[in-house]
């Protein structure tokens, strides 16, 4: 079929506790998302089969349009009238993902690589071996026979370089035996991506150990990085290996018009489509119940991370373990006991489902996601880099301008637009509680577009995307993103009170606004129109973009929220007094209209 | 696990239960279908390879990689002990003579001359299951290790940290709100599964260690004596493999949580009576939560009824609210309104209608109650 005959669409997204289907329909020139469904996951006991819960969402999708998609287990297709739609195509998380080891021989260059790699193609890295990650041989060893991941990625070396720290992890690899994480009877599948030098002795260890796939160097040269090669192969042995061991897998695989994606890897593809298509600076995130994933397309240089275990549910003590008390109190703008802090948190923990029935409750779990947020960036920030060990040619005048290899490619002063997805931030009681904390945990300079996925239905784009990009795109302009506005925030650090900006926003109907900063304050208009021109005038010591007191211009986007203009300065710090603490943050929710009085 | 997370935990006087015994890896299976098991017998055994050590020879002989074969003492397959010589230059002047010897005991998986390392692997290690529960085998899995079908009162914690143990019941607190004083254990406790009421403390838990209790049950415990008992903060529930000295089980919450009457009152008719306990918990997909498992019926109970969980709640329900500001109350659905309703906190969620003990009745989340399941 070709992709102009594309008109209805069917797409669901089996996550591990719920699998979502939704319903794409062309009407005149534009996709729109129609309808949709949703069941519980079926991938565990007693079903052990994910196409239950798949055909069940589908069936809530069929009795919500009137149309009429199945027969039997089996999906119509083409569409015809009111039967049938034209194509399914599904993502999975189910069963706990694709989870994965990898392996490079030094670990900032060929380790951070292969995680960069493998974290692209939608995997959870269990752990990063190298020949210098500190740990004992033997420590190693029992590390790989410990974990069971779904398959493993091992590289190292440029081509043609040095072979030595590649074979002894291929040999390590070896006497540890690893198993699969599924399907016990079968190899690991081993993915070999480093010095092709050394192919023949990777190919004599681990021939007949494991199921091993070679392919190119994905660091071939320092200077350079060819990711796509071994990504693929991530995707092949998804399939081919992995989705087979699972429960129901081989048949939805025949059930689907496009490769089944790992969620992630469809999420990313998303991030990549749009930020593309405009031009844009983007940063994505989903946090969960137990990860966060965050998404980043900077310069064109797509990146991922997984937190695996920073998240607002079974991963909630983690958060404020690795945050620490002091960190998520700080949010709070009332006294409160470290030790009724601790025992909340642990119930929430151990009762992950519970949802939070006061203001003060819900303050609580805002201050721990401002928290996992925030940690979930810094992890980003720390793998998004430049190529490490690359040599620099240096002029004279670079001599006064000392830059390491390996900086973080992630500026926020230049991020021109950040996606919230995930239960606390797609669906806070007001979106103002999404956005500031968003804009808390990030801090974003000059000017920033903010929006969330309503539903969560970047996965169900991504995999779509790779069939018909405008489907795609339409619907997420349409009916994924809801838009909250921008935020606008002059770097700089001034005295409280100080004028620091004066700003003016015309919107596309013809609306006008218009006024003054002042540090310290944060000012919250309400601004609705899709598309905006704001010029914004700095004063010396702040930073809009254009340098210390540059006057900018700009498109914006005004929201549910509106504009934002946070003039708490960057870097922004709260007060070390706790009682000016607490004045402060009440001040900015008032301001934000962030809660019920 | 159909659900990833069914809220409702199970405290029942008699109930069939099946508990899955295998190994990790194959190995050999010791007990036969139909045979009675007690619940210290082993089940099933195999060996765990040992653990690998790697030798640099090359770099300690000075040497390039492929030359240690001329200076190898030992060959793949070869034993050795600790200390054994397994390679050694040979100069002229034997002052030169550099050994190196065998970190550990075991054998050489591994020369390899691409790199100079010598792999050693340690003996194996003899890993038994024992059949934890008092039963009979229903069911043998080949190599892994069998089935075992026990009657007896089931009664599910929320938490719990250390791992399975057996004892005998003894109930120390008189009531469910009493705290359990470090003081009320003695050392007549060792080896028993103590029952507190409201809360252990850190001295509590520390004093039962040094009793050698195998097991204390309360209603709740502070997460920051937690903190100190274990030297770090649990971020996930995934527990179970600590070393403690002590299984602790709480069926409440943290903080200070009378533990529910009815729990506390069927733990009170097992009092002297052997229990299987374990602590393992794992909140995520597979959901397990700690157990004690007392074989036999309690003294008034006759037939022991089949476990039939129903996964729903309707009015005349006993519930439990699990989330502030109600956290710990117990009290009777009254209604279930259909409709989503705005909460204090300005969501909107399906609620119900709950009667308290005094008659008063209040508006909670479903999402915030858990069914006592009797």
């Amino acid at each position: 079929m070709s992709k102009k005959d594309l008109e209805i669409i069917i797409a669901t997204d089996c996550g591990s506790t719920t699998t979502k289907a939704i319903l794409i329909e062309k009407k005149g020139d534009t996709y729109r998302q129609t309808f949709r469904g949703e069941a519980p996951t079926t991938v565990e006991a007693p079903f052990e089969d994910v196409t239950k819960g798949v055909l069940n969402s589908i069936t809530e999708v069929e009795e919500l349009s009137g149309r009429k998609i199945l027969d039997g287990e089996r999906i119509i297709t083409p569409n015809s009238g009111n039967v049938g739609a034209d194509i399914y195509v599904s993502t999975s998380s189910a069963g706990g993902g694709l989870q994965m080891m990898v392996a490079g021989a030094v670990k900032a260059m060929t380790g951070e690589s292969a995680q960069r790699c493998a974290l692209g193609a939608g995997a959870i890295v269990m752990d990063v071996l190298a020949s210098n990650d500190g740990r004992a041989d033997h420590e190693k060893i029992e590390r790989i026979r410990q974990l069971r991941p779904d398959m493993m990625l091992l590289s190292g070396g440029t081509d043609g370089g040095t072979i030595t720290h590649v074979v002894e992890l291929a040999q390590f690899l070896k006497a540890a035996d690893p198993k699969p994480r599924l399907g016990a009877s079968y190899k690991l599948p081993v993915i070999y991506a480093g010095n092709n030098k050394a192919h023949e002795q990777i190919k004599a260890i681990l021939g007949d150990r494991t199921a091993l796939i070679i392919t190119e160097n994905l660091r071939p040269t320092l200077e350079k990085e060819n990711l796509m090669p071994a990504r693929h192969k991530i995707h092949d042995i998804f399939l081919e290996h992995v989705m087979q061991q699972a429960p129901g897998y081989p048949r939805l695989m025949k059930m689907v018009g496009a490769p089944i994606m790992p969620t992630p890897a469809a999420v990313g593809t998303m991030t990549e489509k749009f930020a593309k298509a405009n031009n844009f600076n983007v940063l994505a995130v989903d946090i969960g119940g137990a990860t966060t994933d965050v998404f980043s397309v900077f310069s064109g240089v797509f990146n991922r991370t997984v937190s695996a275990n920073l998240g607002m549910s079974y991963s909630i003590s983690n958060v404020m373990a690795e945050a620490g008390l002091a960190n998520i109190l700080r949010w709070l703008p009332f006294d409160m006991d470290e030790q009724d802090l601790r025992n909340r948190l642990k119930n929430k923990m151990i009762r992950p489902t519970t949802i939070p029935q006061t203001v003060e409750d819900l303050q609580i779990e805002h201050a721990v996601s401002r928290e996992a947020l925030r940690l979930a960036f810094d992890q980003h920030k720390a793998l998004a880099v430049g190529l490490k060990g690359v040599q620099q040619e240096r002029s004279i005048s670079d001599a006064f301008d000392q830059t390491s290899s390996g900086q973080s490619l992630i500026n926020v002063m230049k991020l021109d637009y950040v996606i919230g997805s995930g239960g606390i931030l797609a669906h806070s009681p007001r979106r103002t509680q999404s956005m500031l904390m968003m804009i808390d945990a990030y801090q974003p300079e000059g000017v920033t577009r903010m929006a969330v996925d309503s539903i969560f239905m970047m996965p169900h784009l991504g995999v779509l995307a790779q069939i018909s990009e405008k489907a795609a795109l339409d619907v997420f302009y349409n009916d994924c993103l809801v838009r909250l506005g921008t935020c606008l925030a002059p770097k700089g650090l001034a005295k409280e009170g100080q004028l620091i900006m004066e700003w003016e926003v015309t919107g596309s109907d013809g609306s006008r606004q218009a006024g003054e900063l002042r540090f310290g304050d944060i000012l919250h208009v309400p601004f609705a129109a899709p598309k905006a021109k704001l010029v914004a005038k700095p004063v010396k010591g702040f930073d809009m973009g254009a340098g210390s007191g540059g006057r900018i211009e700009a498109d914006i986007e005004g929201g549910v929220v509106g504009l934002v203009l946070d003039g708490r300065g960057r870097p922004f710090n709260l007060s070390k007094d706790p009682s000016k603490r607490r004045d402060d943050l009440n001040k900015w929710y008032k301001a934000m209209q962030m809660y019920p009085m | 696990m159909a659900h990833a997370y069914t809220p409702g935990l199970k405290v029942m006087p008699c109930t069939m239960l099946r508990k899955k015994r295998l190994l990790p890896i194959p190995g050999k299976v010791l007990a036969a279908l139909d045979q009675q098991v007690d619940a210290l017998d082993i089940v099933a055994q195999t060996e765990l390879p040992g653990k690998v050590f790697s030798v640099n020879v090359a770099n300690r002989l000075a040497v390039g990689p492929d030359e240690i074969k001329n200076f190898m003492l030992k060959a793949e397959g070869d034993a050795v002990k600790k200390g054994d010589i397994i390679a050694e230059n040979k100069p002229l002047l034997k002052w030169f003579k550099t050994s190196v010897e065998a970190p550990v005991d075991g054998t050489v998986e591994a020369v390899s001359l691409i790199t100079g390392q010598v792999l050693l692997r340690e003996p194996p290690k003899v890993l038994p299951i024992k059949a934890y529960v008092k039963g009979k085998v229903v069911e043998v899995t080949p190599n892994f290790g069998v089935t075992v079908e026990a009657e007896g009162t089931f009664i599910q914690g929320i938490f719990g940290i250390g791992g399975e143990t057996n004892g005998e019941i003894c109930v120390v607190v008189a009531s469910p709100d009493e705290d359990l004083q470090p003081e009320a254990i003695k050392e007549t406790h060792k080896g028993k599964i103590l029952i507190g009421g409201k809360h252990a403390s850190l001295a509590t838990i520390k004093r039962a260690i040094e009793a050698g209790v195998n097991a204390i049950v309360v209603g709740g415990i502070h997460d920051r004596d937690l903190r100190q008992l274990l030297g770090y903060d649990i971020g996930v529930a995934v527990t179970g493999s600590e070393q403690l000295g002590v299984t602790v089980i709480i069926t409440e919450g943290f903080g200070m949580i009378p533990m529910a009457e009815y729990t506390f009152k069927l733990l009170s008719s097992r009092n002297g009576e052997k229990a299987s306990v374990s602590g393992a918990t794992q909140i995520r997909a597979g959901v397990m939560r700690p157990e004690i498992i007392v074989p036999g019926f309690p003294k008034n109970v006759t037939e022991c009824k089949k476990d039939q969980g129903r996964g729903w709640i309707e009015p005349g329900d006993p519930i439990r609210i699990i989330r502030e500001p109600h956290f710990g109350v117990i009290g009777t659905v009254k209604s279930l309104p259909p409709e989503l309703t705005v909460i204090g906190s300005e969501s909107h969620a399906r609620v119900l209608e709950v009667t308290l003990d005094g008659g008063e009745v209040i508006v909670v989340p479903r999402a915030n109650i858990e069914v006592l399941e009797k």
